[in-house]
């Protein structure tokens, strides 16, 4: 079954396919292209939060008033799902404490608070000296102490994705630059100045993911990107597919199916069809560390709005406070009006600006009135049907907000609200200005929990007919027992009948014997 | 000779035809029917999967389900406090009756708890293993019991046959994040919102 799946994509033909759906969004990336990436500024303090992606927390390995140097790890991963954490540059950890971060939740997380001593002083690196010679399993080894984790957006740990690939053997590898959403520019950047490392990190991928084939996508409307691709790729066996510029291309499911045609099945994974997404920023993320043996400490960011005077592509270290990079970017405060953390559509909205980019950081935008205007409020749903033209995974958004008003949960779980990838397509086209994600993820979390129950109930049941039958079996061997005692109790005394005539017996020749024996005696001593 | 082949071979066809919709049509209907005996079967099992399976006898039953036995015989619908709202309405829905508030007779609806013993004053008199509907204390006579957490229904049976009361109900499964639902504003009201 899965080599047939794998032999499928070996065939395949790899070219530029149409995805359902989507939306042409203007792109507001020009501005930040116009500079080179700056490489980073190191602010007063950085926040190092110790879920830098939705997973697990890592715990810290360090305590307050510690001096620890660059590329030291600082917080191991206990679990598969949580991350490696290192600190970005020397300094002095000053607390341990909870602190907001952009994340969906909004809510605090544990954080290491390092304050820079500005001398950027570096633990010794033990560089690869040739990862060919290496075996896959030590590569990945390698991804996994370095904490790595998809740069892209929902930022799952590389490594745990890397080896259920292996796991599941894979017959296509492909690195996504695509980034379709507006105002983001971290991978065109990226792509643009560090071609060579992309591709090297996507061949050390593939040699990790023991893909036969290997492909990195890109929207076609990224000129210079592409030109800077194609003579990095000319000794590489790796080709290069242009898709046509749409949202969401970039999403992982999306650029499965503009690649190769393919739709990923139902409640599956890319791994199920033999085929591995990462993003280009994991890819050079991956270079660095095999071939350098640097961890992960800094990523490429996106400063952008209208607000800022120069915006531009930072390579900001981890735990550097949003608030600090507007500040070089020359934040004219007076017309921003609220910041975003990722791009602006699937993007969450900032409360702090003192919160801290995380490692899947990829763009901050300082909000304006005339970019981002007030819509005005949720109106009824019209059911014109926009949203279900453009719903890339083919569902019906407007029947799912009506179940999730009504709180169906049996005919959102029947229309497939699991599937929706909560891009946002349906609530931009939205004449009605709904806020559909955030309907659909307050559902799904209905769902889900619903699910648990059900399955804890059904356990608890099982548990509680586990007690019956101990019960009644207790009472079934305690009766039984008590029979088998009267039936002993019964063979035992028929028994000790014999036995007694016996002894009487016995009893009544010992008695004659010795009564002989006296009179022998009696006679002896007449 | 050549119409007389026809003409058979034309009756061939519809004949082939005609035995291929009843055996469609023959599926269909078994297939029906075992539907409905499925249904008639479980309907005890369809109650008691509505039901939140804390086997805590508060409905006054020995258990779920020989309470979703009583339901399915015609008791009230709303005598299961640990199931809440919920398990009211999806009862209702399969039972065609309607919603109704829970009879305060049978408790309070309150959040999911565990029980939790005070290991230091157990006494190990074993009275709360008997009394766990699903095995979930461990301990031995004179020996300090200790409850498995994932295991504990919150139930509150042992609570009341300790005679040091040495057992405390503690609130579980609080999930750190929770979405909430835009405003609602709109033309309808949600049904089941207006029902609670």
């Amino acid at each position: 079954m899965r080599t047939a799946a794998v032999a499928r994509i070996a065939q395949l033909k790899l070219r530029p396919r149409r995805i359902f759906g989507g939306i042409k969004p203007r792109a507001y990336k020009s501005s930040s292209l116009r500079s080179r990436i700056l490489p980073s500024p190191i602010p007063e303090q950085l926040i190092l939060s110790l879920r830098q992606h939705q997973g697990e927390a890592a715990s810290p390995i360090v305590k307050v008033g510690d001096v620890v140097l660059k590329f030291q790890l600082i917080a191991r991963a206990k679990k598969d799902s949580a991350l490696n954490l290192h600190a970005p540059t020397s300094g002095k950890i000053t607390a341990i404490e909870p602190h907001v971060i952009p994340s969906l939740s909004g809510q605090a997380e544990l954080c290491i608070f390092l304050e820079p001593d500005k001398k950027d002083e570096e633990i010794e690196l033990t560089a690869v000296a040739d990862y060919r010679a290496m075996s896959h399993l030590q590569l990945l080894d390698l991804v996994n102490e370095a904490g790595i984790c998809g740069l892209g957006g929902a930022g799952f740990p590389s490594a745990a994705k890397l080896k259920s690939g292996i796991d599941n053997e894979i017959g296509l590898l492909i690195i996504n630059a695509a980034e379709c959403e507006p105002y983001i520019t971290t991978d065109e950047a990226l792509v643009r100045e560090f071609a060579e490392e992309v591709v090297s990190g996507a061949e050390i991928l593939q040699k990790i993911s023991l893909a036969p084939r290997c492909v990195i996508t890109i929207e076609k409307n990224k000129k210079s990107a592409i030109a800077a691709l194609k003579p990095a790729l000319m000794n590489s066996s790796i080709k290069l597919v242009e898709l046509p510029a749409k949202y969401p291309t970039g999403s992982e499911r999306q650029i499965i199916q503009g690649v190769t045609g393919l739709e990923v099945p139902s409640g599956g994974l890319p791994m199920d069809i033999g085929i591995l997404v990462h993003n280009a920023g994991t890819a050079f993320a991956v270079h660095k560390a095999i071939i350098f043996g640097e961890p992960c400490v800094s990523r490429i960011t996106t400063l952008t709005g209208a607000p800022l005077q120069t915006p531009k592509n930072f390579e900001a270290l981890t735990g550097t406070p949003a608030s600090y990079l507007f500040e070089i970017c020359g934040l004219k405060k007076n017309h921003q009006s609220g910041a975003i953390v990722g791009g602006s559509i699937m993007g969450v909205e900032l409360k702090d600006s003192n919160a801290p980019v995380l490692k899947t950081s990829n763009c901050v935008i300082a909000k304006s009135k005339k970019e981002f205007p007030d819509h005005g409020s949720e109106q009824a749903c019209i059911r014109c049907g926009y949203c279900a033209n453009v719903c890339p995974v083919r569902l019906l958004p407007q029947q799912l907000y009506a179940y999730s008003r009504t709180n169906n949960l049996a005919e959102l779980d029947g229309h497939g609200l699991k599937d929706c990838i909560e891009c946002g397509a349906c609530a931009y086209i939205c004449p009605s200005n709904i806020p559909l994600v955030q309907y659909y993820r307050a559902s799904k979390q209905l769902l889900r929990e619903n699910e648990q129950q059900e399955q804890q109930s059904d356990y608890w049941q099982a548990r509680f007919q586990t007690h019956q039958y101990r019960l009644k079996k207790n009472q079934e061997d305690k009766l039984s027992r008590r029979k088998k005692k009267k039936s002993e109790s019964k063979t035992a005394s028929t028994f000790s009948r014999d036995k007694a005539r016996e002894e009487i017996a016995a009893a009544v020749k010992r008695v004659k014997a010795r009564k002989q024996n006296v009179i022998a005696s009696s006679k002896e001593e007449k | 000779m050549l119409p007389l082949i026809d003409q058979a071979f034309t009756q061939l066809v519809i004949i082939a035809i005609a035995a291929l919709f009843c055996l469609k049509f023959a599926r269909s209907v078994y297939r029906f029917l075992s539907t409905q005996k499925l249904q008639q079967k479980s309907f005890v099992d369809r109650i008691n999967q509505c039901l939140p399976q804390t086997q805590c006898g508060q409905c006054g039953y020995e258990g779920c389900r020989p309470y979703a036995r009583a339901i399915a015989d015609g008791d009230a619908i709303n005598k299961c406090p640990p199931g809440g709202n919920e398990t009211i309405f999806k009862l209702a829905r399969l039972t065609n009756e309607a919603v109704s508030k829970l009879n305060p007779a049978h408790g309070v609806i309150s959040a999911l708890e565990a029980a939790v013993i005070r290991e230091e004053e157990c006494i190990g008199c074993t009275k709360c293993i008997v009394a766990c509907p699903v095995d979930a204390i461990i301990g031995g006579p004179k020996l300090m019991h200790t409850v498995i957490e994932s295991e504990c229904t919150g139930c509150d049976l042992c609570v009341e046959s300790c005679p040091v009361d040495c057992i405390d109900m503690i609130q579980t499964g609080c999930e750190a994040v929770r979405w909430i639902r835009p405003s609602q504003v709109g033309s309808f009201e949600p049904q089941f919102e207006a029902q609670q």
